[in-house]
């Protein structure tokens, strides 16, 4: 039947000259009655010629072929997969906010500007921080955005001698990337035994030269930083700014402010943090708060009230300037000011509180099969850590793998770099106790299997559309486009 | 409810922890820190929450949109969002576990495959945050390849994108970036272009139309730019690209786009889509992700995202960009856009897009006092010039119910009367007529 139905047959492969789906009005005269040839193009594009019906049906048999949190538990260490309300979706659509146009006069848009202002409070309200820019378009832009505030911020103290950022080693990716981006020299420190910074070797990393410290708050090991104040303290002290990363703030909210951590600047997630879909990739959004001293030099332009209405004509002249056009990702942004109307400070608090409690059981729970690498309590996610030569020759990603044909999406795996054959699950806080049972008798019955049939694993998966992809072959003799 | 654990769950759960509370999982955090107030306003039920947002969405004012400067508003089928918005879709996470995420790995492949074809160039990404930001991660690749270190910008750039521009290069050592102004007709002044090339510059800007929708002749612009030794970028629009001649034709080097009129609401802004693309000798050199064929261990056909060592969560601070997320669920709105209009659905919006534009400019110019500023070809934007500063004309349009344009002053100097006009296919005739008649009555 599959090779009868084609079922990932391409839509330029289905295609047949002259179909459609749909059609506009004739213009009455050709372009070229209005356009000089020269500027036409010579021969039509080569895209898909579907019937609607055709469309729909191509675009919903690829969407079968999903995992998606709406059907499937995904234990996603570091990537919050948890449940985003369906409301937001509805309400974010708003024909009264989905057809403005970001130029339209001021006096039309005050709906807009409300919920932008009201979200910007919030987020100061959650934090701590003295103000927020919604305007980064992802979580990436966000740190993006904060390292080059901080860039300012030193510039305009003429402190043009500190060129370094100091990263720890189990920092997403992002944050070396973005400090490069940023023209800053990139200083990586080890982590210490237990999981956290090594004091000694931020210390002797410090220096006069050192712009910003990045560090993620609970860490990517999933563990809160016990000494956070007296990093801060000396980060601090050596004239340093501190970047709080804000991947995990889910686990924060409600439970601690940043800002009472000595965090300067922070980015948030609004699909991590609060609740906006990941949407296979995107659309994010990465709203950058600040400390009053730093505040100033955000982007532009930030929401402002006075004189009874919402403004985007604030004037900022020590601002960094623009991070993209217009002002940030608005669909996603509204999403997050609906989650954060929707609960009050003790939810938020238990929201945290219930990601915690569910990474802690799901660790207990696979206890003695599959170890924690930093053992004791963690925050809102665990890693785990296998040897291979105990487990048959079985491999993390043989497991994520082994997980897809149970029905539930994998790990985060490989990640960070520091815990060898890394399994890093994180549960959120939206799953039930049944499901998180569900996912531990897996990984127990796949414990089963690596001791009794490995080899059913490591040819896992067996029940999706394709089996184990070759992803060096895509590489080799890359094929990018049809 | 948000959290679905009952109490008795909870009890389970720390029982098997062996804790008492959940306080004492939280024991590293600095106890005289835990618990701050937040002094949040009260919480709302959905439903209250529902007539809260559709207060303030009915607080915007609905106006008839003749503004384009970036952002256009097109007619959207309901099958995109229709699709879109299934939660196979929606709620997926990025495409890693390739086995089970096919279907956003292939939708991502055809995105790629319709852009190239559109855009007639080799190969093209996944998508970034918006065209600024596209713009400005391919400029930076031009600086790395070419090891040059002036970025020529056409003076008439969409103000955001230069700001944008100034942005990412301001830390880029030793990076500079030069206009080159337009001349009379409103588009480039190539005499001018030819003296500001040099041995130094990396690339330049093609902005086509350009920010006063003009479009720009491309051929012999980019003739010049490789005389050079640099590289063309160029920057279209790919509604237009349905009829006009395409960034390959005239060996664009890269080429990007803001992809948000490929299916995507105007959302104030935000998300856009930004499109990038490239001849294939860069490919290595391209920001973000990109989707490609593999063949699963029974040699089946199969998508994957791959040439990852670009990218941040394997090369760290050596990568082409700290880009992770993007824009997936635009560029797939994009995708089932293409793919219902097709070759011949998209020339008929473009050829719409054109007519209305000039329909429209036609009957403004011919109104006392004002004129249709530039003589040099546009696709479905206009500058008039008015008697009158164009932010009084938006002033008084805005109270009749139309949304003018934009407003060129602030950006451009001694253009304080000059108003950038939009027309695309979803001004009917009646509407073309409401605007000249509001104008006319001012």
């Amino acid at each position: 039947m599959e090779t009868i139905l084609m079922h990932n047959q391409l839509s330029l492969e289905k295609s047949r000259p002259g179909r459609r789906g749909v059609q506009f009005e004739a213009a009455q005269k050709p372009a070229s009655a209005y356009l000089p040839e020269g500027y036409l193009r010579k021969t039509a594009p080569k895209l898909p010629e579907l019937s609607e019906f055709e469309t729909v049906r191509h675009f919903t048999k690829l969407s079968e072929l999903n995992y998606c949190l709406d059907g499937e538990f995904y234990p996603l260490g570091s990537c919050t997969m948890k449940y985003n309300p369906k409301a937001y979706d509805v309400l974010s659509a708003l024909d009264g906010f989905s057809q403005m146009h970001p130029f339209a006069p001021e006096t039309a848009v005050q709906g807009t500007l409300e919920a932008l202002y009201q979200f910007q409070e919030l987020l100061k309200k959650v934090t701590g921080l003295a103000a927020f820019t919604l305007q980064p378009a992802a979580g990436a832009q966000g740190e993006l955005t904060g390292i080059l505030t901080a860039r300012a911020y030193h510039d305009a103290r003429k402190d043009f001698k500190r060129t370094e950022v100091i990263v720890p080693d189990t920092a997403h990716g992002t944050n070396p990337a973005t400090a490069h981006m940023a023209g800053y020299t990139v200083i990586n420190i080890k982590s210490a035994a237990d999981g956290c910074v090594d004091k000694e070797a931020l210390q002797s990393a410090l220096s006069d030269r050192t712009a910003v410290v990045m560090l993620t708050v609970p860490n990517t090991v999933g563990l809160f930083e016990k000494d956070i104040r007296e990093i801060a303290d000396r980060v601090h002290k050596a004239g340093a700014l501190f970047y709080l990363d804000g991947a995990n703030f889910n686990a924060l909210a409600g439970i601690v402010k940043p800002a009472d951590l000595g965090a300067d600047l922070m980015h948030l997630n609004v699909h991590k943090s609060f609740a906006a879909p990941h949407g296979g990739g995107g659309p994010g959004a990465g709203p950058v708060g600040a400390a009053a001293h730093v505040a100033p030099f955000l982007p532009k332009p930030l929401v402002t009230y006075k004189n009874g209405k919402y403004t985007l004509t604030g004037k900022m002249p020590k601002s960094l300037g623009k991070m993209k056009a217009f002002y940030g990702n608005i669909a996603v942004c509204l999403r997050g000011y609906c989650y954060l109307r929707q609960f009050d400070g003790q939810t938020f608090k238990e929201i945290a509180e219930n990601a915690v409690l569910n990474a802690n059981y799901v660790r207990c729970c696979l206890k003695g099969k599959f170890n924690a690498f930093f053992d004791g309590i963690c925050m809102h996610e665990c890693v785990l850590s296998i040897n291979p030569s105990d487990m048959n020759g079985v491999h993390t990603s043989d497991i994520a793998k082994r997980l897809l044909d149970y029905g539930f999406y994998a790990p985060t795996i490989y990640f960070p770099l520091i815990v060898p054959e890394a399994m890093m699950v994180e549960p959120t806080e939206t799953e039930s106790k049944q499901m998180l049972d569900a996912f531990v008798a897996v990984m127990e019955k796949i414990y089963e299997e690596i001791k009794a049939n490995p080899q059913i694993v490591k040819d896992a998966p067996h029940s999706q559309c394709v089996g184990r992809i070759d992803e060096v072959s895509a590489a080799r003799e890359p094929n990018l486009r049809w | 409810m948000f959290i679905p654990h009952t109490s008795q769950d909870r009890e389970e759960m720390l029982k098997k922890i062996g804790v008492s509370s959940v306080k004492e999982l939280l024991a590293q955090i600095p106890q005289d820190l835990l618990y701050p107030a937040l002094d949040l306003p009260r919480a709302l039920t959905e439903q209250e929450l529902c007539a809260h947002m559709r207060e303030l969405a009915a607080r915007n004012k609905p106006l008839k949109n003749f503004i384009g400067a970036g952002i256009y508003e097109h007619f959207i089928p309901a099958a995109v969002h229709a699709l879109s918005s299934r939660g196979e879709f929606l709620t997926a996470y990025t495409p890693y576990q390739a086995e089970a995420s096919q279907g956003t790995l292939q939708t991502i492949y055809e995105f790629q495959s319709c852009i190239c074809s559109l855009l007639e160039m080799e190969v093209a990404t996944a998508s970034h945050y918006d065209g600024a930001t596209a713009l400005a991660e391919a400029v930076l690749a031009c600086l790395r390849i070419t090891g040059r270190k002036e970025v020529l910008i056409p003076a008439a750039l969409h103000p955001h994108y230069q700001q944008v521009l100034n942005t990412y290069l301001r830390h880029q050592e030793g990076v500079r970036i030069k206009q080159s102004p337009a001349g009379a007709d409103g588009s480039l002044d190539l005499d001018a272009l030819a003296k500001n090339l040099s041995a130094d510059t990396a690339c330049f800007v093609l902005a086509t139309p350009n920010f006063f929708g003009c479009l720009e002749k491309a051929e012999s612009i980019s003739a010049l730019v490789h005389q050079a030794g640099a590289l063309l970028t160029a920057l279209v629009q790919p509604i237009a690209l349905g009829i006009m001649q395409t960034p390959g034709s005239y060996q664009a080097d890269f080429a990007v786009a803001e992809g948000q009129p490929l299916g995507n609401a105007m959302n104030f802004g935000g998300p856009g889509l930004g499109i990038m693309a490239a001849k294939k000798i860069y490919m290595r050199q391209l920001p973000g992700r990109i989707v490609g064929i593999a063949k699963d261990k029974n040699g089946k056909r199969s998508f994957v995202l791959t040439l990852q060592a670009r990218e941040q969560h394997i090369r760290r601070e050596k990568a082409s960009s700290n880009i992770c997320s993007n824009e997936a669920l635009c560029a797939l709105n994009a995708v089932i856009y293409l793919t219902l209009l097709g070759p011949k659905g998209l020339q008929e919006v473009a050829e719409l897009n054109v007519e209305r534009a000039h329909q429209l400019a036609e009957m403004l110019g011919k109104i006392p006092g004002y004129r249709v500023k530039f003589t040099a070809p546009f696709f479905n934007e206009f500058v008039l010039e008015c008697p009158i500063p164009a932010k009084q004309v938006i002033k008084k349009l805005a109270k009749k119910g139309i949304s003018a344009g934009y407003a060129l002053g602030a950006d451009f100097k001694g253009m304080e009367n000059c108003l950038l006009v939009c027309a695309t296919e979803t001004k009917t005739a009646a509407d073309l007529q409401r605007y000249a008649d509001a104008l006319g009555g001012i």
